[in-house]
């Protein structure tokens, strides 16, 4: 019996199967690779999720969050009351569905054009020109289209008055008719380029047989695009397109806080983000702000959820 | 099969708007650079297009002589370099522990890392958690809390999990531990994984501005970012005025009648464009690639 336990306690060591702290220590080299930086992950993300019960108390700053009264739905109701509620959301909305509508067709259309191209210069060279906006900040961006925007020498407005459109400059980033539009044409010209070589490469894959059996039975080089390239790459357009909608919400600020820095237009530039940056970053409202953005996190998941419930459905999960 | 006439239509249109597209991309950079060399006063008549007509280095003198501006690139510069090597260090050896499958409560560890892609705490818990730690103001602001990316894991990870398995095992019989493999086998195996994703983390550095104007209240540890998009702001909210630049560059400003405020912020926006234009011909065929690493994850 001994000798069959000690065998047994042999084997497990050989195996490296003993009791659990055993087994941790034995291999503390690679647990140490991996603790640091699930401490890290653990401070800097999970920390501020906890954070969120702010939004359930009246925070003063300098008082500690277990001593601020819990208030629980105050914040929250007293958003939905606001008058700006109607405001922020609606643009939330609005901006998010116009980039969504037009932002990603726009690199998937671009992807079968370039894949038309039969001049590879001709190609490359477009592909370079449109990649280059993605590794630009939006400062810098922003500081572009306001320059071609500008009321004095402007290009846009210099063209338009060349063409004779308009008599005289239009302030176009303080108009707030123009503020959609401009914001989404930006977004598109930013990503189109680079968005479409994901595309590309599905293209890439699908067979050229299958081109050449369609040409010779008679296939315009229109209806291939629509009846085999397009198909082929639909798999890839269906997860990018849920990856799209479950961040619909959180489809940057970056580019509103840059580009609306006109407060005149702010009825149609304020969208959830960039509210909770002006009510807790800029006005110290820090309870009223996580509450925002905790609504927002709220919305945001429901539509993962609806989006991966379609997907489901068609077959193609996201997890 | 020849082209029917409808194709043939169809190719000039693809053409037409491929054209118009590049056009309108590569326009305003170049007209920013023209404008940068073009004598202000110049500028604002009006016509400068494509090519400086009173050409200047003016605009460039001013922006190299404020202490201000050449204080925040060099935070930019200093902040991409540390910011990215320790990124990619760290992302790294986490995930090399990730990637061995004997490695206790690997399965938690993921669950750990995927929920943070999904849930965060928000804008203002993270600002209150930063000011708690102290960080606020600090340089290691932008570095610590972006040491571990776990998209950038997942992607390391792959990686690692489909190098061969003799190499680590022969790296084993001769001695070498987890520590040893990863550094003498492994991350000299990785070169395309790297420079990929060291790529888009310089790039996030660098481009970064939102976060180091919340966490930094000195404006003279900005990046060179956050002070050119305070320049930029100012010259909307009121059309004149050097706004964030030092007091001795507006002082050349006003003594200079040549200068604008416009000439001054686009030679300072290509300043802080040049980097990434330097670099972006060499660097081309590693994002696609990583682009590619990544959506097959997705």
């Amino acid at each position: 019996m001994a000798q069959l336990s000690v065998k047994k306690s042999l084997e497990s060591s050989v195996r490296g199967k003993p009791n659990g702290f055993t087994r941790f220590f034995r291999q503390i080299d690679l647990q140490l690779m991996v603790i640091p930086a699930l401490i890290l992950i653990f401070i800097f993300s999970y920390i501020p999720m906890y954070g969120i019960l702010m939004a359930f108390q009246d925070y003063k700053i300098g008082r500690s969050f277990s001593s601020s009264p819990w208030v629980g739905f105050k914040h929250f109701s007293y958003f939905f009351n606001s008058p700006e509620f109607g405001i922020v959301m609606r643009n939330t909305i609005v901006i998010s569905f116009l980039k969504f509508l037009i932002g990603f067709p726009a690199p998937v259309i671009l992807a079968l054009m370039l894949n038309e191209v039969r001049k590879m210069a001709f190609k490359r060279i477009v592909q370079t020109i449109t990649y280059l906006p993605h590794f630009m900040s939006w400062v810098i961006l922003g500081g572009l289209v306001s320059a071609m925007l500008a009321v004095d020498n402007g290009s846009v407005n210099m063209l338009l008055e060349k063409l004779s459109f308009i008599d005289k400059p239009i302030n176009f980033l303080s108009l707030p008719q123009y503020f959609w539009g401009i914001l989404v044409t930006t977004n598109v010209w930013k990503e189109i380029g680079f968005g479409s070589i994901v595309y590309l490469a599905a293209i890439a894959g699908v067979d050229p047989n299958t081109y050449e059996a369609a040409s010779i039975d008679g296939a315009s080089r229109f209806k291939q695009i629509y009846l085999i390239t397009l198909p082929s790459i639909m798999p890839v357009v269906v997860i990018f397109m849920i990856l799209a909608i479950g961040n619909l919400l959180s489809a940057g600020f970056e580019d509103i806080l840059i580009l609306a820095a006109n407060p005149a237009i702010r009825d149609v530039s304020d969208v959830l983000d960039t509210y909770v940056v002006r009510v807790g970053i800029d006005n110290y409202r820090y309870s009223y702000a996580t509450a925002v953005g905790v609504f927002k996190a709220v919305v945001s998941v429901g539509l993962l959820s609806m989006a991966n419930f379609i997907a489901r459905r068609s077959g193609n999960s996201l997890w | 099969m020849k082209d029917t006439l409808g194709d043939r239509i169809m190719v000039i249109f693809i053409y037409a708007f491929l054209i118009v597209l590049a056009v309108s991309t590569l326009y305003p950079f170049l007209n920013a650079v023209a404008v940068s060399f073009n004598q202000g006063i110049d500028t604002s008549k009006g016509g400068v297009t494509l090519w400086p007509r009173v050409f200047t280095l003016e605009n460039y003198k001013v922006v190299f002589k404020d202490d201000r501006l050449m204080s925040g690139f060099l935070i930019s510069v200093l902040r991409t370099v540390v910011g990215t090597a320790s990124a990619i260090l760290c992302t790294a050896i986490f995930s090399y522990g990730m990637s061995k499958k004997e490695l206790m409560g690997r399965k938690y560890y993921m669950i750990m890392c995927i929920i943070t892609m999904y849930f965060g705490g928000g804008l203002i818990p993270s600002f209150m958690l930063i000011r708690n730690l102290g960080m606020m103001n600090s340089f290691w602001v932008f570095i610590i809390p972006s040491l571990i990316g776990v998209w950038n894991m997942i992607i390391f990870r792959t990686f690692f999990q489909g190098l061969p398995n003799g190499l680590e095992e022969s790296a084993k019989i001769d001695g070498c531990g987890n520590w040893g493999t990863l550094f003498r086998i492994v991350l000299p195996l990785s070169g395309p994984v790297i420079a990929t994703l060291a790529l888009f983390t310089a790039v996030y550095h660098w481009n970064e501005w939102f976060y180091a104007g919340i966490y930094i209240s000195d404006q003279n540890k900005y990046p060179i970012q956050t002070i050119l998009r305070q320049i930029l702001l100012s010259n909307i909210v009121s059309e004149q005025g050097g706004g964030g630049l030092d007091s001795s560059s507006l002082a050349h400003l006003q003594r200079a009648k040549t200068i604008t405020s416009k000439s001054l912020s686009m030679a300072t926006m290509i300043v802080a464009t040049l980097p990434i234009i330097c670099v972006y011909p060499f660097v081309q065929k590693y994002f696609v690639k990583g682009v590619l690493v990544g959506s097959l994850k997705e």
